[in-house]
């Protein structure tokens, strides 16, 4: 499969987050190359691309961008890197290593669409993160890419680096509009708060995830053509993907989006190199913590957008989690309610005391107390968060953060009954030795 | 909701008659086609039409955030039906609303059991058991029983959270009603959700305690016991308690529900009135039932006597006696007087906490049976009751419509008249109000003022000469502008300071006057003394904002006879007495020694007065000192009438408990007085004084008895004289830049009856102190807490000073009736303004 790598193309190179790196690899041409012609011409361009937002939602970024009433202003800028779904670093890697290519899109995102300020919000635990940024905006600024006339143009746009102070949730654009305003991260319910209309400070809001802004400078530089020339029908470029748990080699991995399948990469000796110890897949979640799993049958499925979505699940936010024979399920599963209910931002009632009801029956059966009615009462309590337990999740609650902790319960119970009855039953026979307490 | 249902009908037999379709959204709620109001909530819009949806954090005065997920109703908008939070939605056309599916009950069921998990289940012992929102919706909507095993969540209970409002944050439900009214209604965002998810809880921040004047408010509002009273803490269960609809005594008229149980006030509750409070109460007025339920309320007539509990004229002690020998004392001196030196040696003060009934009573016993016109109820510290019978009016509602200008030019609302503050605030905040400030100091509204411009007292005519003229210079230009421009001006007026004189709140009012756009709203803060003003408890004016001249004909035809010239107000009653012409001196609730701004006055007044009788529900310092008769006086919750707000609206004050001992409505100790002086007035109900005042006031033809009770929001009455120009200003007397100009204010929790006789919030009240800016007190070289002399022309007082930089420089504000500091001997009531040195001692 020959193709292009577009995000992580300097990842090799260890210099590549000095600015002098950077510019010598062609870093700022493109910036250059868009300030020669139209904002129009750049986001036709993106357009064109169609590139599907790396958030999780996979939204058309494009599109997206086109959501803002006329003639509002300002308007802002706000990216998304408060990358704290389980399993999911790509973003990090991207901040990490190549940080003046998120800084160039986002300047490329503000010419497009007429922008002057950016706010880059960072997820508070990425500390390297937040250093490589805050020095290469520090470089950016001093060398004349970032703040007042840009290149000497008249176009000027300020990056102001926010740090986060450590909420899964926020990573839901309308709590981390809210957080970025000084509130509690708490998302807003939309509509009719769609950030594109009603944003920060009550302004017009483009919200894109880092991996979205740092394919823009390849797409500037190669064009759309080149770009769509890669991937799938509805799923075009590439894509970074974050490969963990039981395999030989976890890693991040640029693929071409929507060709390459589940087993190429998780199996490929370019990528993951394989379940560890030669060990039989037992499941996968093939996009981050809140996707349901993924089993032996789905290995063959293209990363590609629609036949994930189609095939009950979602690529999400590009994190691959396998899970070997040897695995306990119960505890698998017990380990991502867990963090789902503390992450958990109070608001929704389902969300709040839902969440933790189900981690406590988890922990109650994993601790040999179990009842036989425990399954249909973790089925049911799943229910009154997202009802139906359907794919893709109708909610009670406000975000997808309640429905999430619901699809590890429903794929690990459908599939796995046994080792959830197997701690049930034979505990209830389980002789408790004298003494022992 | 009364009025809706009404709208609806009448809606509906229009269509039948004429088929033009109803104004309105048409969505169709379980089937059934109805109109809601445009920009309608859904949630409001589906009760308008009949179905009630419940809910938990949904409150109508405030922002929707749909955190507790129980109003989840199936709506469809043309995208098939979903699951939505019906109080996040606004109506639109078409759309349909389904409230009794499988997947809202389940939805329902589900949302109610998870609230219950962690919920404990104390009801028994929980004051809200018995009306709580949870328990109710439960029993309608929820699951028989639970199926958690677990070990419920825990925390410490109950905390304190401020001196009247404890939290158990094992009973919240976390609807964010309290935090949002803390942070959105009474703008004191001082208590938060704290932690997250399961752990999630509601508190203060550490060592900030919710110390809010409206924290009372937070506990009416919770939908379950987690923020519970002090004052009625374990006091009753709900179903013990019998309950009426009234109107709380103070010059906006909040409406209220008076809670009694076994002949004892526990409980007022605000009503949500449109016009009025919203719902809102203070906290002194919601806990002020404490001082009707008071230890210390007197409960028989008493008259000087021996320290063996014999009456006896020259006897130094108060000693209690009978109704039959009170009045026949009172008699014979009334008859005394009447014969000696003519009935204008009888005097009346006070009487704004009265009724509008007690007043009416009281007005024509002094006016037509004793046939003297000195009577006041103000004391020194309002505005001439001409001008503020004539000014023209504005309503509360209509001050505070979206996008108004409000002109601020009286004392600090959110000290003086709370609920009022509440509306202001909202007006401004929420509604884009236009607030311009005209005050001395800065006041709780200054943060969300447009304008705010510090005015040194005795200048305030010549800022709004300023204004109006629009010749105030580059300061007051973009103030002016907002006055000039707007189509209507609210100006909200009254005395900034008992140290200057009223006349220059006059000046002002005079100057706004000129325009045609402006109209007022009198911010008089006593009680009832807007029905005092309106029904002649006031020299020179008889009842229906009319003047003595104008109206003798029309009032002696249905007195008999008024008085042949006008009296005197207070300050000039009380000089008659202290010149020794009062032979006998009523003090209507009166306090003078504590209230009147010159208590050398009072005091030489008391001393020289013949009788000084007291009729009040307690022995105040003025009648211990020297009343000569004590008669008990029936308290808030013990008498039937109505009351007269500041918008002139007049609403139903009922009773609900009986009075201690022998205490009596006021109303009746005039009509006995008048009985016994064989001049029967004819009144043996209330329901008459209210119905003869609609007779003999045009102003109050629409508002009988029937009339009041009938209303919702009771009857607004309007009427009076023109008003005329008062001439050119007084010129503001010079600054003396060595000197402070001192302003006397008044704050929330003073050492008035309504504080100190109620334990749980008397505490409350701060010791007395001159407050100055911190630049005046570095001048000085003073730190908080240190004790300085004030100094005036007439006198000189030591207190502490108190760093306040919401105090503007050049000036010293004292606050009004605190204990350990009073200021009032400084004040010449003779002077404009009061300017005083500051010493270190």
């Amino acid at each position: 499969m020959p193709f292009e790598k577009v995000v992580t193309r300097r990842f090799d190179n260890l210099e590549a987050h000095k600015i002098d790196t950077y510019v010598a690899t062609g870093g700022y041409a493109s910036l250059r190359k868009a300030l020669d012609t139209t904002p129009e011409a750049v986001h036709n361009e993106v357009k064109a691309a169609s590139v599907l937002g790396r958030g999780g939602a996979g939204f058309p970024a494009g599109v997206k961008w086109g959501f803002c009433p006329p003639g509002v202003w300002p308007r802002y800028l706000v990216v998304n890197g408060d990358e704290s779904e389980p399993g999911t670093y790509k973003d990090r890697q991207l901040l990490e290593r190549d940080p003046h290519q998120v800084i160039e899109g986002c300047l490329l995102a503000c010419y497009a669409v007429g922008l002057t300020q950016c706010f880059l919000y960072i997820r508070g635990e990425m500390a390297h993160a937040q250093e490589r940024v805050a020095a290469a905006l520090n470089e950016a600024y001093e060398a004349g890419y970032v703040g007042k006339n840009i290149l000497g143009t008249d176009f000027s746009v300020d990056i102001v680096l926010h740090w986060g102070a450590g909420a899964y949730i926020v990573g839901e654009e309308t709590a981390l509009i809210e957080s970025l305003e000084g509130n509690r991260g708490m998302p807003r319910l939309k509509p009719p708060f769609f950030p594109a209309a009603v944003g920060l400070y009550g302004q017009p809001t483009i919200v894109n995830n880092v991996e979205t802004l740092a394919n823009l400078p390849w797409i500037v530089e190669h064009g759309a053509e080149a770009y769509t020339a890669m991937g799938a029908e509805n799923s075009k470029g590439t894509r970074v993907f974050a490969v963990s748990g039981h395999v030989n080699n976890p890693g991040v991995f640029e693929v071409e989006f929507g060709t390459t399948t589940f087993r190429d990469i998780i199996e490929g000796s370019d990528y993951a190199g394989g379940v560890r110890d030669g060990k039989k897949l037992k499941a996968f979640i093939p996009g981050g913590a809140s996707a349901p799993w993924f089993f032996e049958e789905h290995l063959d499925l293209p990363l590609e957008k629609t036949a994930v979505d189609q095939a009950g699940s979602m690529l999400g936010s590009g994190a691959i989690v396998v899970m070997d024979q040897d695995t306990d399920m119960v505890k698998a599963c017990h380990n991502l309610v867990r963090f789902f209910a503390r992450e958990s931002c109070g608001k929704c009632t389902p969300c709040r005391e839902g969440t933790t009801w189900l981690e406590r029956i988890l922990s109650r059966i994993i601790a040999g107390h179990g009842r036989p009615s425990d399954l249909s009462l973790l089925t049911e309590v799943c229910e009154n968060i997202s009802p139906g337990i359907a794919w893709p999740p109708k909610q009670t609650t406000i975000c997808p953060l309640g429905p999430s902790a619901v699809s590890p319960i429903a794929s690990s119970i459908e599939r796995f009954r046994n080792e959830f009855e197997d701690y049930i039953t034979l505990s209830d026979r389980r002789v408790i030795p004298v003494g022992a307490a | 909701m009364t009025d809706t249902t009404d709208e609806i009908e009448t809606d509906e037999s229009a269509e039948i008659e004429e088929p033009a379709p109803p104004p309105g959204v048409p969505i169709t709620v379980n089937g059934e086609v109805f109109c809601a109001a445009p920009g309608r909530n859904l949630i409001d819009a589906c009760e308008d039409a009949g179905v009630y949806v419940p809910r938990f954090c949904y409150h109508p005065r405030m922002t929707p955030v749909g955190m507790c997920r129980m109003c989840l109703i199936e709506v469809d908008t043309g995208r098939g039906p979903a699951l939505t939070p019906s109080c996040m939605l606004t109506v639109s056309d078409g759309m349909v609303v389904e409230t009794e599916t499988e997947a809202v009950k389940k939805a329902q069921d589900g949302v109610l059991e998870l609230l219950l998990i962690n919920h404990p289940l104390d009801c028994p012992v929980c004051d809200k058991g018995g009306e709580c929102p949870l328990q109710d919706q439960t029993m309608s909507y929820g699951p028989g029983e639970s199926r958690f095993v677990e070990e419920k969540r825990h925390f410490e209970k109950p905390i304190p959270i401020s001196d009247t409002v404890y939290l158990d944050r094992e009973r919240c439900i976390l609807c964010d009603r309290c935090t949002r009214f803390a942070a959105e209604v009474a703008g004191d965002p001082l208590i938060h959700f704290m932690g997250r998810g399961n752990q999630t809880e509601v508190n203060t921040f550490p060592d900030d305690p919710f110390s809010s004047y409206f924290s009372g408010n937070t506990v009416q509002i919770c939908p379950v016991g987690a923020l519970t009273a002090k004052p009625y803490r374990f006091k009753a269960r709900p179903w013990d308690l019998s309950e009426v609809a009234s109107t709380y005594p103070n010059a906006m008229g909040d409406r209220i529900t008076i809670q009694s149980s076994r002949n004892e006030v526990l409980r007022y509750l605000g009503v949500d009135s449109d016009a009025v409070n919203w719902g809102w109460l203070t906290d002194r007025d919601r806990f002020s039932f404490e001082a009707t339920m008071s230890e210390q309320r007197l409960t028989a007539p008493l008259m000087r006597g021996d320290g063996l509990g014999n009456v006896d004229d020259g006897g130094d002690e108060l000693v209690a006696t009978t109704w039959a020998v009170a009045l026949q004392r009172l008699v014979t001196a009334l008859e005394d007087a009447d014969n000696n030196a003519g009935p204008e040696s009888v005097a009346v003060l006070g009487g704004a906490q009265l009724t509008n009934e007690g007043q009416y009573a009281w007005a024509r016993f002094a006016k037509g049976v004793i046939g003297t016109d000195s009577i006041d109820a103000q004391m020194g510290d309002g505005l001439p009751a001409d001008i503020v019978a004539s000014m023209p009016r504005t309503t509360i509602s209509q001050a505070c419509a979206k996008g108004g200008t409000i002109v601020l030019l009286s004392g600090d609302p959110k000290e003086e008249l709370g609920s009022l503050y509440l509306r202001l605030r909202h007006a401004v905040v929420h509604d884009g109000a236009t607030l311009i400030e005209l005050t001395p100091n800065e006041t709780g509204l200054t943060k969300h003022a447009a304008h705010s411009v510090r005015v040194r007292p005795g200048e305030v005519a010549s800022v709004a000469a300023a204004l109006v003229t629009g010749t105030g210079g580059d300061e007051l230009a973009a103030a002016s502008a907002a006055i000039t421009g707007a189509d209507s001006v609210s100006v909200i007026c009254g005395r900034t300071s008992l140290a200057d004189n009223a006349s220059l709140t006059v000046d002002a009012i005079n100057t706004f006057a000129s325009l045609d756009t402006v109209r007022f709203l009198p911010a008089l803060r006593r009680s009832n003394v807007h029905g005092a003003i309106d029904l002649g408890l006031t020299p020179g004016m008889l009842p229906g904002r009319t003047s003595l001249d104008a109206a003798r004909a029309a009032f002696t035809a249905a007195w008999g006879s008024v008085p042949a010239k006008a009296g005197r107000d207070t300050a000039g009653i009380l000089a008659d007495a202290a010149a020794g012409k009062i032979a006998v001196l009523f003090l209507l609730g009166a306090d003078p020694l504590a209230d009147f701004p010159d208590p050398e006055l009072a005091k030489a007044a008391l001393d020289g007065a013949g009788l000084v009788i007291s009729i009040d529900p307690f022995v105040n310092e003025s009648a211990a000192y020297g009343a000569d008769i004590v008669m008990p006086a029936a308290a808030f919750g013990e008498v039937d009438g109505s009351h007269t707000n500041l918008e002139g609206r007049i609403t139903p004050l009922r009773q609900k408990v009986t009075p201690p001992g022998t205490a009596r409505p006021d109303w009746m100790i005039a009509a006995e007085l008048a009985m016994r002086l064989g001049k029967d007035m004819g009144f043996a109900s209330v329901a008459d004084i209210t119905n003869e005042i609609a007779a003999v006031s045009p102003m109050h033809a629409n508002a009988d008895a029937a009339a009041i009770d009938a209303a919702s929001d009771g009857v607004l009455v309007s009427g009076g004289p023109a008003w005329t120009d008062q001439g050119a200003p007084t010129p503001a007397p010079a600054y003396d830049r060595y000197s402070f100009r001192l302003v006397v204010d008044r704050t929330m929790y003073d050492g008035g009856t309504q504080t100190t006789m109620c334990p749980s919030i008397a505490e409350l009240s701060k010791p007395g102190a001159v407050r100055i800016s911190s630049t005046e007190a570095s001048k000085l070289g003073v730190r908080d807490g240190a004790i300085v002399r004030i100094s005036s022309q007439r006198a000189s007082v030591e207190g502490p000073v108190v760093i306040d930089d919401r105090v503007a420089s050049g000036i010293a504000a004292v606050a009004h009736n605190h204990v350990g500091l009073d200021i009032r001997s400084l004040i010449d009531m003779n002077e404009l303004v009061t300017d005083v040195r500051i010493e270190t001692v």
